[in-house]
C-alpha cells in the first residue's frame, strides 16, 4: 500500500459541556482511495471529518496531510457539505467558482474552469440559475462541482446524499464513482447508510457511539470495474453490507 | 383585501377615512379637525413658499447626517456585536434599553450638552435610529448561516472575504429591515427634535402652526411628514423584496 495521504493521530475532541466525541482516533487514508467514516448517529463522524477539514479545533492527537501536520483549512482539501452551503444570492456559475474567487483567481478564468466543471456534474444550462430554482440532488451537484474546481487532492464529504430522494441518490452516486474514478482523487465520506459506505468505499471506518473510536476497518472486496447494476448484485458487495450490520447492530 | 366576498384595493380604506375625516370637519365637532379638503387646499398653499422649502432643507440635512451617522455607527457595532461574543453580551443590555427608551426624554439634556439648533437634532435623529439598525444587524449576522461560513473558510476565506463575501451579504435582509425601521424612527426624531428645539425647519413650522391655531395648515405637514417617511420605508421595502429570496432560501 502506498504511504497515506491523510493521517489522523490519537485524535480526542470534547465539546464544550463535556460530551467526548472521540477518542484516540488513529486512522491512515490511502491516495486515490474512497475512504467511508461508517457508525450510528452521535459516533463524531462528522466531527472527525470537519477535524480532517481543519474547520473545528481538536483537544488531543494530530492530522498530518501529505506528510505535513496541519492547523487548519488548506487548498489541498476540498469540502462537500451536508446542507449544500450554496451562496442563495450567487448563481450556479459563481457558487461553483467562489474557491477559487476567493484565492484571487482573474473572473474569466475561474468561470472558464467552472463552467467545464458544471458541464460535467450535468449542469449544464443551469449556470445563471440560483439555488433555490434547484433540486436537492441539483444543488450538491453545485456543491461537488464547486469542490472539484479547486483542484483539491482530497475531497471530504459530510453525509453528502443525505438530503437528496432516493432515485437522486443512486444515481448520484454512481455519477460520483465514473467522475472519481479517472481522477487520483482521495475521498473521505461520511455516511450513515451501510449500502452506500459498501457501494462506494475502498475502505470503510466502523466507528462507535460516544466517544467516538475506531472499531473495524473494513475493505470491501468488490470489483468496482463492472456496471453499477452488476455491483448491486454483486456476492461481495451483499456480503459486506450484512457483516457491517453484525457489526454496527449492538450499537443500534 | 376582501369585503362581501369581493375584492377591494387597499387604498379605499384610506378612501373612506378621508370621507369621514371630510363629513367631521364638515360637522364642525371640533376645531382642531377642518376639513380634509381644507387641509388639502393648505398643503397646495404651503407647499411652494420660501418658509416650507427653508424648513424641508434644514429637516432633510438633519435626517440625512443623523441616518448616515446611524449607519455608520450602527451596522459596524451590530457585526461587532455578532462576531465577538464579549461584546455583544457587555453591549446587548444597553441596546436592547435604549431601543426601546423614551429617547424623546434625553432631547431636553442633549440641548444642554451641544446647545440649541442642528446639532441637536442631528443627535436625536441619530439616537433614535441607531439601536434598532444594531440590533438588527446583531440579529442578521449572528444568524447567519453557519454552515456558509465554515464552506468559506474551507475554501481558505480571508477575514476580510469572510465578512464582505459571506456575512454582511447574507446578513442583508435584517440589516435592511433595520434601515426601514431606523429611518422610520429617524423622521420622529427630526420632528421631535426640532418640536423641542423649536426654532428651526420643520419643527419651528408645526410649533408656529399650533400656536396661531392653523389648524388646516397644521394638519396639512402631518400629512407631508407621513408622506415622506412614507416614502423613505417604501423605498428601503422596495430594496428588501428584490433580496427576499435570500430568506426563503436560509
Amino acid at each position: 500500500m502506498d504511504k497515506a495521504i491523510v493521517e489522523v493521530k490519537g485524535i480526542g475532541k470534547t465539546y464544550d459541556g463535556g460530551v467526548e466525541a472521540l477518542r484516540e482516533v488513529s486512522l491512515a487514508f490511502p491516495p486515490g482511495q474512497l475512504s467511508t467514516l461508517l457508525g450510528p448517529s452521535g459516533c463524531g463522524k462528522t466531527t472527525l471529518l470537519k477535524i480532517i477539514a481543519g474547520l473545528i479545533p481538536h483537544d488531543a492527537g494530530e492530522v498530518w496531510v501529505k506528510g505535513q501536520r496541519v492547523h487548519g483549512p488548506g487548498p489541498e482539501r476540498a469540502f462537500v457539505f451536508q446542507d449544500f452551503a450554496l451562496l442563495p444570492w450567487a448563481s450556479v456559475l459563481r457558487n461553483v467558482a467562489f474557491g477559487l474567487e476567493l484565492r484571487g483567481v482573474p473572473r474569466e478564468e475561474r468561470e472558464e474552469l467552472a463552467r467545464k466543471y458544471i458541464a460535467e456534474v450535468g449542469l449544464k444550462g443551469f449556470e445563471e440559475r440560483h439555488p433555490n430554482e434547484l433540486s436537492g440532488g441539483m444543488k450538491q451537484r453545485v456543491g461537488l462541482a464547486r469542490a472539484l474546481t479547486v483542484d483539491a487532492d482530497i475531497i471530504l464529504m459530510d453525509e453528502p446524499f443525505s438530503s437528496v430522494d432516493e432515485q437522486t441518490r443512486r444515481k448520484f452516486q454512481e455519477d460520483l464513482l465514473t467522475l472519481l474514478r479517472h481522477r487520483q482523487k482521495t475521498v473521505i465520506f461520511v455516511t450513515h447508510s451501510i449500502e452506500e459506505a459498501a457501494y462506494l468505499s475502498d475502505q470503510i471506518v466502523l466507528l462507535t457511539p460516544r466517544p467516538g473510536t475506531v472499531l473495524r476497518i473494513v475493505r470491501p472486496a468488490v470489483d468496482r470495474g463492472r456496471s453499477a447494476d452488476q455491483i448491486r448484485r454483486d456476492r461481495n458487495y451483499l456480503d459486506t453490507v450484512d457483516e457491517i450490520w453484525g457489526i454496527l447492530k449492538q450499537y443500534v | 383585501m376582501k369585503l362581501f366576498g369581493k375584492n377591494v384595493p387597499g387604498f379605499l380604506s384610506l378612501a373612506v377615512w378621508f370621507i369621514v375625516w371630510e363629513l367631521a370637519g364638515r360637522a364642525q365637532w371640533s376645531s382642531i379637525v377642518p376639513p380634509f379638503t381644507s387641509v388639502i387646499e393648505a398643503a397646495v398653499t404651503i407647499l411652494p413658499t420660501e418658509k416650507f422649502r427653508a424648513a424641508v432643507i434644514i429637516s432633510l440635512r438633519s435626517f440625512g447626517i443623523g441616518m448616515a451617522l446611524a449607519i455608520a455607527v450602527g451596522i459596524p457595532l451590530g457585526i461587532v456585536m455578532a462576531r465577538v461574543r464579549g461584546v455583544g453580551r457587555i453591549l446587548g443590555m444597553w441596546v436592547n434599553i435604549f431601543v426601546s427608551a423614551p429617547i424623546s426624554a434625553l432631547v431636553p439634556l442633549l440641548m444642554a450638552v451641544v446647545g440649541i439648533g442642528e446639532t441637536t437634532v442631528v443627535v436625536t435623529v441619530f439616537l433614535f435610529a441607531v439601536f434598532v439598525i444594531v440590533l438588527d444587524t446583531q440579529v442578521g449576522v449572528s444568524h447567519a448561516d453557519r454552515s456558509l461560513v465554515e464552506m468559506a473558510r474551507s475554501f481558505g476565506a480571508r477575514p476580510s472575504q469572510l465578512y464582505g463575501k459571506v456575512l454582511l451579504l447574507s446578513a442583508l435582509p435584517e440589516i435592511l429591515a433595520g434601515l426601514r425601521l431606523g429611518a422610520i424612527r429617524g423622521v420622529k426624531g427630526v420632528v421631535i427634535g426640532q418640536l423641542l428645539v423649536a426654532i428651526i425647519g420643520v419643527g419651528e413650522l408645526f410649533e408656529l402652526y399650533s400656536n396661531h391655531f392653523l389648524m388646516e395648515e397644521f394638519w396639512a405637514l402631518v400629512i407631508i411628514v407621513f408622506l415622506f417617511a412614507f416614502a423613505v420605508s417604501e423605498a428601503i421595502a422596495l430594496l428588501e423584496r428584490r433580496v427576499e429570496y435570500y430568506a426563503s432560501n436560509r
